[in-house]
């Protein structure tokens, strides 16, 4: 693990940060987490290193922990994204005809609304809970890593190796985790990391609009939402989340690309 | 004694590798190489891949490819050293004074635009020639190269002509702005044999009435003999041996030119056909999924236990067809195949386990034939625990055994096959066949991919390991010294069809009928004066022309 370039470094350490801060939100937050402290929109102070939001909780405590609630969300549909995406897109992939056809048509009929406006259909009509949301946002992303993983994996689908275990008589479970995944997790490792941030963005678009984290639960979506009046007046509260996630955006994304790098086998693998 | 026109002085050239899992390193693979070239003279540069000879053809363009740097040396062109020029006086160099002839026209050309108008860019654009003039000049050399229709192929498009002929095209794009050097990169490797030698004489031709020099470089020692004056001998970077054609061929000093010459020695005695056929393939007609068109058509062979049949026949005569016919990956559309005694089922996945251990294949590139992602220990345990349920150490000896019969040894059961060398993927290939004890191994070009030296090692090694596993081969091959060195029975195909079939004296001794006639004289033959005897006696033209 030596060798780890300065941007990789700087990636690592923030998303560590972000993930770490996550997890013991209990212990780090000042404050409870609904509980009124202040005035509205208190500016920082000792007390508030942050301010106060726009009913007058610590906003570094509704910080961590719609950080903790947006980073749960984002990760687990993530992985729901990427095993359905990826199970899927692999089968299509190594199973052909009917098989393919069916599963990618399917695909392009979902990808063909709006992942947006579908997903503010299905949440408008069904009771929005945590795993509603989480299954919602994780299948809907899935398309886009069905696509991938399929492209990926119908160019090392005709590699003599494949149709060597083909003609070992091997069954097509073992081709796809075997043969064909191995060699594909490259560059869904690094979508991932992409994908990743998405989620992030998604799950806070729907919580502004009101379908996404319910209060008084915290998220940083909901936290624009709660605190965007304050913009007129100059109360910069909004602007928080926003820095939030383009920070943990930025430093996913270097992680990733360092994986790829690593693990791409063109040049094994530069820097 | 004039001035040489190319000098080459302690030529050094280095690389950036990038070892996987280790800090990139700078790597010598040139190591000082010295040579002159006078005027309309040509240069054979020979050697093995890694050998340096396409890198130090380059250098006299004074171009590094892809991360290659000359670091020292000096190359002189009529009279001035060019590493040391200025940008834009290599600018006019290049495409003027030197011009570049590659392994593949096909990729070399722009499909967007028509020949004519790449011919002549080169010359127009270093002002050399007048546009009208360019083209002129450019038809004249169309003629001499022997292309159909001289006046008007210019305006046909790089894919409206055959692989052959646009070699062809290259090289008068080459020769239009009159340089005095020409660097040929092997400009035959790609083709047919049958084809080579109308490309190989058009450019000996070419260089002979243009009057320029050349440097020729190839893997094919049979092949430079025909074309160049001098040879020299190049290895990991090392001048071997310098000299003349004749003393090259004749009288090679070094062991290496010595190995180089008599490559392909291997003499195998043709054994009779005693017991049934192991494999049978009768009246076999297949087709494409979703074309009208016969790729083979009523194909009948027979392969004898522990004996080799040899499958030969140029790109497009449906060998590897046959293979993929008999392996099930293409059902036939017509014929049966008979397999030890039972009938083989057309698809492979309705075959049963033991049908499909039994009938083993080797592909022609190892480096796709093995998953990169798994070491040497796991793609040859791999069918021991698949065919045979060998586990932990049972499994672990068995795969030690084999790799001592490969000649490769225990050391390398860690290995990916990134960290080996071309022969040895294709030995690890092989023997990840003979672990599923097969009776039948279908070779695809097992040996075209491999320096000649290596592949020699391969084909000993296969023709040893029949004789102690007594597997018998199926061994397609486009290259006619293979079949002589490994085969007990012949089938020659053309455009589908078998066109000869019999044991190896059988179809080797002459009368011949026309085509195995214009494969057999194709071959390369080392000797000086063969490539015009061999066109003079031609009684059919080859395919590609």
């Amino acid at each position: 693990m030596k060798n780890i370039p300065i941007s990789a470094l700087i990636g690592l350490f923030f998303t560590a940060l972000f993930f770490l801060t996550a997890i013991f939100a209990p212990l780090l937050a000042p404050y409870g987490m609904a509980e009124v402290v202040g005035d509205v929109w208190e500016p920082s102070s000792s007390e508030y290193l942050l301010g106060t939001d726009n009913i007058g909780r610590d906003l570094l405590t509704r910080m961590i922990y719609g950080g903790r609630t947006t980073i749960f969300i984002a990760t687990a549909a993530t992985a729901i994204s990427f095993l359905t995406g990826t199970v899927l897109g692999l089968t299509a992939a190594v199973s052909g005809g009917w098989v393919d056809q069916v599963l990618s048509r399917f695909i392009d009929l979902v990808m063909s609304i709006p992942t947006l406006i579908f997903a503010l259909v299905v949440l408008s009509v069904m009771p929005v809970t945590l795993p509603v949301l989480i299954i919602v946002m994780g299948l809907l992303d899935s398309t886009r890593v069905f696509r991938l993983a399929r492209a990926v994996a119908v160019d090392i689908e005709v590699m003599d190796y494949v149709e060597a275990a083909r003609l070992r008589g091997e069954k097509t479970m073992w081709i796809i985790f075997r043969e064909i995944l191995p060699n594909a997790l490259s560059p869904l490792v690094s979508e991932m990391g992409l994908r990743f941030i998405f989620m992030v963005l998604f799950v806070s678009t729907l919580s502004f609009l009101g379908l996404g984290v319910q209060p008084p639960e915290a998220d940083w979506g909901g936290i624009v939402k709660e605190n965007k009046d304050g913009i007129v007046y100059g109360i910069p509260a909004a602007l928080m989340p926003a820095a939030a996630i383009a920070t943990l955006a930025i430093s996913v994304n270097l992680v990733a690309d360092w994986i790829l790098n690593r693990t791409t086998s063109l040049k094994g693998g530069r820097g | 004694m004039s001035e040489p026109l190319l000098k080459v002085r302690d030529l050094k050239i280095g690389a950036t590798v990038y070892a996987p899992g280790e800090p990139p390193k700078d790597i010598e693979i040139v190591h000082g190489v010295s040579f002159d070239l006078e005027r309309g003279k040509v240069l054979g540069l020979i050697g093995e891949s890694g050998a340096g000879k396409s890198t130090i053809g380059l250098s006299s363009m004074a171009y590094g490819r892809g991360g290659v740097e000359i670091t020292g040396g000096e190359v002189w062109i009529n009279g001035r050293d060019i590493l040391k020029s200025k940008l834009s006086d290599i600018r006019r160099l290049r495409g003027g004074e030197v011009t570049y002839v590659s392994q593949s026209a096909a990729a070399s050309f722009n499909p967007a635009k028509t020949i004519m108008e790449q011919v002549i860019e080169a010359a127009v654009e270093q002002g050399k020639f007048s546009r009208r003039e360019a083209e002129t000049r450019a038809r004249a050399l169309f003629d001499k190269l022997g292309l159909p229709d001289p006046e008007n192929i210019g305006a046909r498009y790089p894919h409206q002509v055959s692989g052959g002929q646009l070699q062809r095209c290259m090289t008068a794009l080459a020769l239009c702005p009159e340089p005095d050097l020409v660097v040929f990169d092997e400009p035959t490797t790609a083709l047919d044999v049958t084809t080579q030698i109308d490309v190989l004489m058009a450019i000996k031709e070419a260089i002979r009435d243009t009057g320029v020099a050349a440097l020729y470089i190839t893997h094919d020692l049979a092949v430079v003999a025909q074309v160049s004056d001098d040879i020299m001998v190049l290895r990991n970077g090392d001048k071997v041996e310098y000299g003349s054609v004749d003393q090259i061929i004749n009288d090679p000093q070094e062991d290496y030119t010595k190995a180089l010459v008599s490559v392909r020695s291997i003499n195998h005695e043709e054994k009779a056909p005693t017991e049934e056929a192991v494999l049978s393939v009768r009246n076999v007609t297949a087709r494409y999924k979703g074309t009208k068109f016969d790729v083979l058509h009523n194909v009948n062979v027979d392969l004898y236990p522990g004996q080799t049949l040899a499958v030969v026949g140029e790109s497009g005569s449906g060998k590897s067809t046959l293979a993929r016919v008999i392996t099930g990956l293409l059902p036939p559309s017509e014929g049966e195949i008979f397999f030890a005694g039972r009938t083989l089922t057309e698809d492979f996945k309705t075959r049963s386990r033991e049908d499909l251990r039994e009938l083993q294949m080797i592909f022609q590139m190892a480096d796709v034939a093995m998953n990169p992602r798994q070491t040497v220990g796991t793609i040859i345990g791999r069918p021991l625990e698949f065919y045979f349920g060998l586990r932990g150490a049972e499994k672990r000896k068995r795969i030690i055994e084999l790799l001592d019969e490969i000649e490769l040894g225990e050391s390398f059961i860690d290995r990916f096959p990134a960290e080996l060398s071309g022969g040895q993927k294709q030995r690890v290939c092989i023997a990840r066949a003979l672990a599923a004890k097969p009776k039948v191994i279908i070779c695809d070009e097992v040996t075209s991919a491999l320096d000649p030296l290596v592949a020699d090692g391969i084909l000993k090694l296969l023709l040893n390991l029949q004789k102690i596993e007594d597997v018998a081969y199926l061994f397609i091959t486009h290259d006619l010294a293979t079949v002589k060195a490994i085969s007990d029975n012949i089938a020659v195909m053309y455009k589908g069809k078998v066109q000869r079939y019999g044991s190896k004296t059988q179809v080797l001794t002459p009368p011949f009928d026309d085509y195995t006639d214009l494969l057999l004289s194709s071959v390369p033959e080392m000797r000086l004066g063969w490539l015009e005897e061999v066109i003079a006696n031609r009684k059919m033209e080859s395919a590609g022309n």
